[in-house]
């Protein structure tokens, strides 16, 4: 057995529209509640999560996200996962930079979240799609 | 397909965000401002979001974007209170909401409202737009 005591709870959002990037911050917002986030903390994680959120469906095509509850010793945190199967990210440090952008938006979305949460990590193939992974430790 | 109700109190239009926004709403709020502010010959716009939870960097852009088309019609925006939790966030994400003109609450946004279209009244006097008459 890999992992022993608590079973990490998951749950997916499926990102198609507009209307689900608010659902997206509402289920994060309901699970930040629950982890006992600081309001301060609660507002960096939706705000991230609407971030991510809106890029899986402008760039991405749509997608999902998967929310769960990340264990790290006695540390625990939630963590975001952004999919989709868009055309992924062909420069990866040109889309961190602040003010890059391939679309209409003002290029913050991925450099912002980023700053917003603890561990970002980016596995993007080209043609195949994104997966981005965000956690926020308590 | 639902909207932000826009108030007209004489000069001014007032608008106060409580729903958690969907991208199409921000921008047909923007639309509908930008709107209004030309129809009825505003001068002020005052932008409540106490309620709003967050401010993302497309909310932001929009605000934003309706601070500029307001000021390329003469009127002047004021966006007030911003949770101090979505301010702390927004300048994390990388913005700082230049161009847009802040207040902590409705009473001091109005005051700036007033105070600043005040001046243009007094330089612009003949435009006859007074709701006393």
């Amino acid at each position: 057995m890999m992992i022993m005591g608590t079973v990490l709870k998951t749950e997916t959002v499926p990102i198609s529209n507009s209307s689900d990037v608010v659902m997206v911050r509402q289920r994060v917002r309901a699970w930040t509640l629950e982890l006992k986030f600081s309001l301060v903390d609660q507002t960096k994680i939706v705000t991230a999560a609407s971030e991510l959120g809106r890029n899986t469906l402008e760039h991405g095509g749509g997608g999902s996200m998967e929310l769960s509850l990340a264990e790290n010793g006695t540390r625990r945190g939630i963590r975001l996962r952004f999919s989709d199967q868009g055309p992924g990210i062909p420069d990866l440090a040109l889309a961190l930079k602040d003010g890059f952008t391939s679309g209409s938006g003002l290029g913050l979305g991925l450099g912002g979240s980023k700053r917003l949460m603890h561990d970002f990590e980016i596995d993007s193939k080209p043609g195949i799609g994104t997966t981005i992974t965000a956690i926020r430790w308590r | 397909m639902d909207r932000i109700p826009i108030l007209r109190m004489g000069n001014y239009l007032l608008v106060t965000i409580q729903v958690d926004m969907h991208d199409k709403l921000a921008l047909t709020l923007q639309d509908d401002l930008t709107e209004q502010i030309s129809n009825v010959n505003a001068k002020g716009v005052l932008i409540d979001i106490s309620s709003l939870e967050i401010v993302d960097s497309f909310i932001g852009r929009t605000l934003a974007n309706i601070a500029s088309m307001a000021r390329v019609l003469d009127a002047e925006t004021v966006v007030v209170g911003m949770q101090p939790a979505v301010a702390i966030t927004l300048v994390e994400l990388g913005m700082s909401l230049p161009g847009i003109r802040t207040a902590l609450n409705v009473e001091s946004g109005m005051e700036y409202l007033r105070e600043t279209v005040g001046i243009h009244e007094e330089n612009d006097d003949d435009h006859g737009y007074s709701t006393e008459d």
